[in-house]
């Protein structure tokens, strides 16, 4: 499946050879090109890539590891899938840049285990860049060798955040560590690590071959570039699609061709929820990020049963680790059955989204601080309907 | 002569992550740091906990034990600092740039009674009838923070079995909340690995593999988990219920044997700081409660270092006389029954290195339904032996099906200092008030090497006061007789002593160095057994291992909490005592003497002494079937 609409960064006129070129740069350079290019991850939680990656590179080590986190996992996105397949190639030159600018040898592509199927032709598309010296020893005679290995998940969502990722990548429990410090200082194996999102590694070669210039002249000021979206839900044309940041949830909606639309879901079940009111708001790191998910809802859908199916993922999928996340879900996921079951209180109600609130600065990880964010935005834009209704 | 090799602090590889919190700390790089306000001067690397502790700002916390590494999933120790978006779990933070915390603002405040109502909500447990009323770190917390009710609910039935399988630890899922210290401590600290957590999300809980019962998976009941749970998930199997019913028999004759550790530690459950050691009035306190006779496990102690310091003696000559070449050095120490089982699984190969000599409590268990029965002139069949003991693992040893050599079951119950304190304060006697009285006869004097045996190198200690003095006809050469290498808290020792000018029967010991090791803690076990298995040991002649951190005053029946500063404090009042015996040598015991004389006649390692005083092991494996 391709990209539905006409790519932007993602069209191959723009791919040239940006491995080739970046390894006739210095490391150095390409550090400060996507420094410059304020290329920001594009997992969803935006951390500058060249912050990043300038950390990993300073951090002085014999061994460096670069991760590609393909663990895609949120609901509703599906767009990884879809530059995995497409732009494979893209995907493992942004990881040998990546450990040519910071001095690593050997990356991993996490793979979500749910993705096992790719896995053959992701394999063959190694093996062939093995053999015309793309991969491997002294790649393109520039002296840097880098391989590549990938490697299952088992289904954990919470493997999609990078400290219990790489725990899983030695093959622990997949639980989040404390950070500091980060993955840049002690990742795999103790070994500095930088973690990046498929797309934002597939990125790389792109800006290395079309130039900083070009890539910050698309987007807004804080968020550059595009975004790889997949769209779901009410629409017409469900689907994969590249827009610049800034571009409204209503163009979006129009692209797709969603109609009578209740809310949108931006980010996944980790995301926030927008009602119709707010649909002028525009998908950047400003206003409203994402991951990629976009969950369109008509005004047929019941708020409360989308918030239910959210928050028994997150019970389930909750490392369980931290006190939070672990009780915190399951007592969002037991309000909700009280107000179903029409016994939950208007104080009580407030007393979840308190909880909700603590659970967002107070959870260990990544999950637990963002999985109450749609509890809180569905009963803060959807509470009056929903408690006039049970 | 310390081997810094072995002295890292006990860390298990496969758990690298729970290490990876802390930044090493660097005392002579300093940050400028505020909290709440007033400013500090801190060492780089320091965890915001401790930075705060040492200024007495309390931060509470769960997960986080002076003993184990860090993991920061409680979520208790939350503070605020200036400038980041979420709150930082203070145990795992490590300060290393000027930083403004806070520890008391709204959002901290909010956030920690937050977490503790839903700790709360999923506990299940009703503090009256729960072991650990008014010494559990949940309840006091729920006190500190004025919790009235159960905010998000509570849990109104049990949902987990309680897992009585084991001979020693009771585990009760439905108190766990999750902080993992029993994983850690049995992962990091005993590297044995029985616990781990299971399942995801909200069923995520604490088990064994496969969730089979305690009693089938790889345990060495060492208890350390009991000792760092927070709440009372685990405690021990209690037995005084059995005891009582004993005492109450007036056809039994109920003697009991003390060990030194709980003796040393017993007032902490009577309020006393730590480093009192109460045994006079714990002799005045048993007999008040109707036990007949009361022992001291020091005597058998002494007979232990008879026959293993024999035992070893005998196995250097074979090996350097008769040039055997299966004799089986170096010898290790047998006297902990955690450690025991934890060779069986972990080292069935290395079995025959233990000494055969069984522990103290065996040794005593096996003579009071022998010789003493005889010289009491009472029928074994109506002696109920029962024994204070500072180890969880001793309930199981005492179960062992090899221990009745008497013919019957040797020690028929072990208490922890736990179980004993706690039937003291049902009996309504305040312990530390008590006057002193003496062990009964006739045993009634032990010496102060069989009281050391309760800290790490004691066993060594007074192997090497009796060994020196037999082989040379002097006493060691340390000041006041203590042999200071032999102690401390470092994880593995090392030193030797030097023989010479030997009597004439031990000429084959002329000029030879006794090379002799020290471990505690089973982590640290197994990097002596690892080193011994790559064949660097081979210059080593005997070796001491206790299965728990600090050797027996650390044991997993000792009172709760427990601390590296706390095991220090016991220690030194063992060895205090110690000082100020009379006898400080297990050969000159003069009941230890009267036992070869009368009963033992063919000497330390003789017949009965092995029939009645030796055990032999089991190639367990480390396989669970």
């Amino acid at each position: 499946m391709p990209i539905l609409n006409k790519a932007i960064v993602f069209d191959k006129e723009n791919f040239g050879d940006g491995l080739k070129k970046a390894l006739q740069m210095t490391p150095d350079d390409i550090l400060l090109t996507v420094k410059n290019s304020i290329l920001k991850g594009r997992g969803g939680a935006g951390f500058p890539a060249g912050v990043k990656w300038l950390a990993a590179a300073s951090t002085p080590s014999d061994k460096k590891y670069v991760v590609c986190n393909a663990d895609e996992g949120e609901p509703g996105t599906f767009k990884d899938r879809v530059l995995l397949t497409e732009f494979t190639e893209q995907v493992y030159n942004g990881m040998i840049i990546c450990g040519y600018s910071i001095g690593a040898q050997y990356g991993f592509v996490y793979l979500r285990g749910e993705y096992s199927y790719m896995r053959e032709q992701m394999e063959k598309t190694l093996e062939s860049m093995r053999n015309s010296n793309r991969l491997g020893k002294n790649i393109l005679g520039s002296g840097f060798d880098f391989d590549i290995e990938i490697r299952l998940g088992s289904g954990a969502y919470v493997c999609g955040e990078e400290s219990a990722l790489i725990e899983s990548l030695e093959g622990l429990r997949g639980e989040p560590r404390n950070r500091p410090p980060y993955p840049v200082d002690r990742g795999y194996l103790g070994y500095p690590t930088v973690v990046n999102n498929v797309e934002t590694l597939a990125t790389v070669p792109i800006i290395i071959n079309k130039g900083v210039e070009w890539f910050t002249s698309i987007g807004t000021e804080k968020s550059k570039g595009t975004k790889v979206i997949s769209v779901s839900g009410d629409v017409e044309f469900p689907g994969v699609y590249e827009i610049p940041y800034g571009i409204t949830i209503s163009e979006v909606l129009d692209m797709v061709g969603a109609k009578d639309v209740k809310a949108v879901q931006v980010g996944g079940a980790s995301g926030v929820c927008i009602p119709e009111e707010d649909l002028t708001r525009n998908i950047s790191f400003e206003d409203v990020p994402t991951g990629g998910s976009i969950i369109v809802f008509n005004h047929s859908r019941d708020m409360l049963k989308i918030l239910k199916n959210f928050m028994e993922f997150f019970t389930e999928e909750s490392c369980g680790q931290c006190t939070p996340c672990r009780i915190g879900n399951k007592k969002l996921l037991d309000g909700i059955n009280l107000i179903e079951e029409g016994k939950c209180s208007v104080q009580y109600l407030r007393e979840l989204i308190s909880l909700g609130e603590t659970m967002q600065i107070a959870s260990k990880c990544g999950l637990g601080q963002s999985s109450p964010n749609s509890f809180i935005t569905i009963m803060t834009h959807f509470g009056d309907e929903i408690l006039a209704k049970y | 002569m310390i081997d810094n090799a072995f002295n890292n602090k006990t860390s298990n590889s496969q758990q690298t992550s729970y290490n990876y919190g802390q930044v090493s700390e660097n005392n002579d790089q300093k940050v400028d740091i505020e909290i709440d306000g007033r400013k500090y001067n801190v060492p780089y690397g320091i965890s915001i906990l401790e930075a705060c502790r040492k200024q007495n700002i309390n931060i509470p916390t769960l997960c986080f034990h002076p003993d184990l590494c860090i993991t920061g999933s409680c979520r208790m120790c939350l503070v605020e600092i200036e400038g980041m978006r979420t709150l930082q779990a203070s145990c795992s933070y490590s300060i290393t740039q000027p930083i403004k915390i806070h520890t008391t603002s709204e959002k901290v405040r909010k956030a920690r009674r937050t977490i503790l109502d839903l700790m709360i909500s999923d506990h299940y447990g009703e503090c009256y009838t729960c072991e650990r009323n008014g010494n559990c770190q949940l309840q006091k917390l729920a006190k500190e923070y004025g919790v009235d009710y159960y905010r998000f609910g509570h849990v109104e039935e049990p949902f987990y079995e309680i897992d009585n399988s084991s001979y020693a630890i009771v585990r009760d899922m439905n108190k766990c909340i999750l902080c993992r210290r029993c994983v850690r401590t049995c992962m990091d600290l005993q590297a044995v690995g029985v616990l781990g957590a299971v399942n995801r999300g909200y069923d995520t809980k604490i088990a064994t593999f496969l969730d089979k019962p305690l009693e089938e998976v790889i345990c060495i009941n060492c208890g350390q988990c009991i000792n760092r749970c927070p709440t009372g998930a685990l405690k021990e199997k209690d037995s005084s219920d059995e005891v009582w019913q004993a005492i109450d028999n007036p056809k039994k004759h109920v003697v009991i044997q003390t060990a030194p550790s709980p003796r040393a530690a017993i007032g902490e459950e009577f309020g006393l700081p730590p480093g009192n050691s109460l045994t006079g009035e714990l002799n005045t306190a048993l007999k008040m409660m109707g036990f007949d006779r009361v022992f001291d496990t020091n005597f058998t102690a002494d007979l232990t270092i008879m026959e293993e310091g024999t035992e070893l003696l005998l196995r250097l000559k074979s090996a350097l006389v008769d040039k055997n070449p299966n004799v089986k050095l170096p010898q290790l120490t047998s006297c902990s029954p955690g450690w025991i089982k934890f060779i069986e699984y972990f080292y069935p190969d290395y079995v025959d290195h233990l000494s055969t000599a069984k522990s103290p409590q065996q040794m005593f268990g096996a003579v009071i339904k022998t010789f003493y029965a005889q010289e009491a002139n009472i029928d074994p069949k109506d002696i109920v032996s029962v024994s204070l003991m500072p180890c969880t693992a001793k309930k199981y040893e005492c179960n062992r099906p090899e221990m009745d050599s008497s013919g019957l079951k040797d020690v028929d119950f072990a208490l922890t200092t736990r179980e004993l304190a706690q039937m003291i304060k049902e009996a309504g006697i305040y312990l530390p008030g008590l006057q002193k009285s003496t062990f009964d006869e006739p045993f009634g004097e032990a010496s102060g090497a069989g009281l050391i045996f309760g800290a790490t190198g004691g066993v060594m200690e007074a192997a090497l006061r009796t060994a020196y003095e037999l082989v040379t006809g002097r006493p060691v050469p340390f000041e006041n007789l203590d042999i200071t290498p032999c102690r401390g808290m470092e994880g593995v020792r090392q030193a030797s002593v030097h023989l010479e000018n030997v009597k004439p029967e031990w000429s084959f010991l002329e000029g030879v160095d006794l090379n002799f090791m020290i471990a505690h803690g089973t982590a640290n076990a197994k990097k002596v057994m690892e080193a011994l298995k790559r064949g660097e040991l081979s210059n080593i002649h005997f070796i001491e291992i206790m299965a728990c951190p600090g050797g027996c005053i650390g044991g997993g029946g000792e009172p709760i909490p427990t601390s590296l500063e706390i095991r220090q404090k016991r220690a030194e009042a063992i060895y205090k005592e110690d000082e100020g015996l009379p006898i400080r040598k297990s050969h000159e015991n003069p009941h230890v003497k009267y036992i070869y004389e009368k009963f033992l006649t063919e000497g330390p390692c003789g017949h009965l002494s092995h029939k009645l005083l030796h055990t032999s092991y089991v190639k367990r494996g480390s396989y669970i079937v």
